[in-house]
């Protein structure tokens, strides 16, 4: 049986029935990643023995009875969670031999729903990328052509979870590192409302920004997980203490007359034309499921990419500053001094990309220049976020695409910062306002690479986000497609 | 907006980075165009605007001042390049 793509509900009723048992589906994905892995590099570690003791404590909650709604599934996660005595390295030198002292809220609460964590996926150097490339341990490639990026920085757990080396998997996403590589993989991920889900154990990047959320082959797997992941967290002071509504339950019909609005910022120049035929078609759908598309403005969009790339390398240089070659992570050899011991681990432990954006934050952040950058970009914020909260006054939803273009070429734009940065020009707006959105598929173009759209809603509605998306599933079929 | 390579080394010295004469060169060009992509923020005219520091609008919370962590010397400690007697070592600092 090839269980690679089975869903993750359609995987459990498998285990309950005993069609085959946690370990063994174990063993499958941990033989399809020995297999597939080489040409993809979406796994930085494989965890057989973790994952192997973890499936047989499965079995044995399944014939007890006593099994919960993930017990036995293999995951993926991001190599950025914090996970006891397994190497976390956020695909860096830096952090090349880190085996954390403690375990993140997000892989603690999927073990405890009985998630099987196969290992740790590849990223983009502490997520600070949009195409995988930026990563200490190589690209990853996309399984819908391997000359293509899968995008960034969740690259490693889009890969994964399409060419099925696990059930489903869990990203992180700052300015669409979730929703950007869902798009080009043409799987479906979601980023919650910043606060929903706990940032304990997440290696930090821009904390303000920083969330997050299931990347899976379907709004069902995506709700089911989600339901694991999210909740009230002490640990982390900006998670928010609300209710966890049963998001799997409610993935009702969309109601009648749900209002979708169409912003015209999102389909102006740059927009390939497959991609803007695809959402268009989309809309159709929608429609034709009873919602109405509404056009309307967001007049800040264009200001998302300059604030963003303010705000985050300012977030970043900060947060990196820990890097000190002290308490933990690389130290260099034969310092000659504490001064020079800082400098060179920082220079030897981190890559290109990152060192560009410590720099670019320490020089929005120093004496003379905070007012005229950061401390604007922080009121352009305010202005997009408004935008957004005026938009909802309106409608329930937004629809857009999640990227201009489908899947671009490893290497074509590593030469440009600014051109790759582009690539995120439709996510990053909603991690700004702090918004829920998510990716899912809604077509291809002439080559076979996928095309995503975004649905963004307002903070904390991700059950209506889910339901929309769920009902545009039901209705169609690009989520079941799989590369060869 | 163009930095010079002086201002490139001023930043690399309060990043505790070490930077080489080319990346000293690469990187001046490279902040300079992304700063140039800042610069357009200055249309928006935003005197008027409270700066927003964070996503969600929450008090902090607030909890018992309660000791909560057992000892997790070792642990800790094991992270390290270089220890000595329960402590982290780094390169002499007073001659």
């Amino acid at each position: 049986m090839d269980m690679s793509h089975l869903s993750l509900e359609d995987a459990a009723d498998h285990l309950r029935k005993k069609t085959f048992s946690a370990v063994e589906l174990t063993r499958f994905f941990l033989e399809r990643i020995a297999r597939e892995n080489p040409r993809l590099n979406a796994y930085i570690t494989v965890d057989e023995a973790g994952a192997l003791a973890a499936a047989q404590e499965a079995d044995l909650r399944l014939a007890r009875g006593d099994a919960t709604p993930l017990t036995g599934l293999p995951l993926a996660v991001k190599d950025l969670f914090c996970t006891q005595g397994l190497r976390t390295t956020c695909a860096s030198r830096m952090l090349q031999r880190f085996c954390p002292p403690y375990e993140s809220t997000v892989t603690r609460r999927l073990k405890e729903a009985g998630a099987v964590l196969l290992g740790k996926t590849n990223m983009d150097e502490f997520a600070m990328g949009s195409s995988n490339e930026t990563s200490f341990f190589g690209p990853v490639h996309n399984p819908w052509d391997l000359t293509r990026t899968p995008g960034g920085s969740s690259g490693g757990s889009a890969t994964a979870v399409a060419a099925g080396l696990c059930l489903a998997a869990i990203g992180t996403d700052t300015g669409g590192s979730i929703r950007q590589p869902a798009a080009l993989t043409g799987i479906t991920g979601l980023k919650p409302t910043y606060g929903r889900v706990s940032r304990y154990g997440m290696i930090a990047f821009a904390s303000s920004l920083d969330q997050a959320g299931p990347m899976t082959r379907s709004v069902a797997d995506a709700a089911l997980l989600l339901q694991a992941m999210a909740g009230h967290d002490p640990l982390d002071a900006t998670s928010i203490d609300t209710p966890v509504p049963a998001y799997r339950e409610r993935l009702r019909p969309i109601p009648q007359g749900l209002q979708i609005g169409i912003p015209g910022e999102y389909f102006a120049e740059g927009l390939t034309d497959p991609v803007r035929r695809a959402v268009e078609k989309a809309m159709g759908v929608f429609q034709e499921l009873g919602a109405r598309c509404i056009p309307l403005s967001l007049p800040c969009t264009d200001y998302a990419i300059p604030t963003y790339y303010v705000i985050a390398p300012a977030e970043a240089s900060s947060n990196l500053a820990r890097y000190d070659g002290v308490r933990f992570g690389h130290r260099c050899d034969d310092p000659k001094d504490l001064r020079e011991m800082y400098a060179r681990s920082r220079s030897e432990g981190f890559g290109a990309e990152v060192k560009r954006r410590i720099m670019l934050g320490t020089y929005v952040l120093s004496s003379g220049y905070y007012d005229a950058y950061y401390r604007k970009a922080q009121k352009v914020r305010r202005l997009i976020a408004d935008d957004f909260h005026a938009a909802f006054s309106q409608v329930d939803l937004l629809l857009t695409p999640t990227t201009p273009e489908t899947a671009f070429q490893l290497g074509e734009k590593n030469s440009d910062p600014v051109q790759m940065y582009l690539s995120d020009i439709f996510t990053i707006n909603v991690n700004l306002a702090g918004l829920p959105a998510i990716s899912l598929p809604c077509g291809f173009d002439e080559q076979t690479l996928p095309i995503g759209m975004q649905l963004i809603a307002p903070p904390l509605r991700e059950e209506s986000l889910l339901a929309t998306a769920h009902a545009f599933q039901q209705a169609t079929d690009w989520h079941l497609r799989r590369p060869s | 907006m163009s930095i010079d390579a002086k201002t490139v080394q001023h930043v690399a010295t309060l990043a505790r980075l070490q930077v080489s004469a080319e990346e000293v060169a690469s990187y001046g060009e490279q902040l300079s165009r992304i700063l140039t992509l800042m610069e357009s923020l200055n249309r928006l005219p935003t005197d008027a605007v409270s700066p927003m520091s964070h996503a969600v609008n929450m008090e902090l919370p607030e909890r018992e001042d309660t000791v909560c962590n057992s000892n997790q010397r070792e642990s800790l400690l094991a992270c390290a390049a270089d220890t000595e007697q329960g402590h982290f070592r780094v390169p002499k600092i007073i001659e």
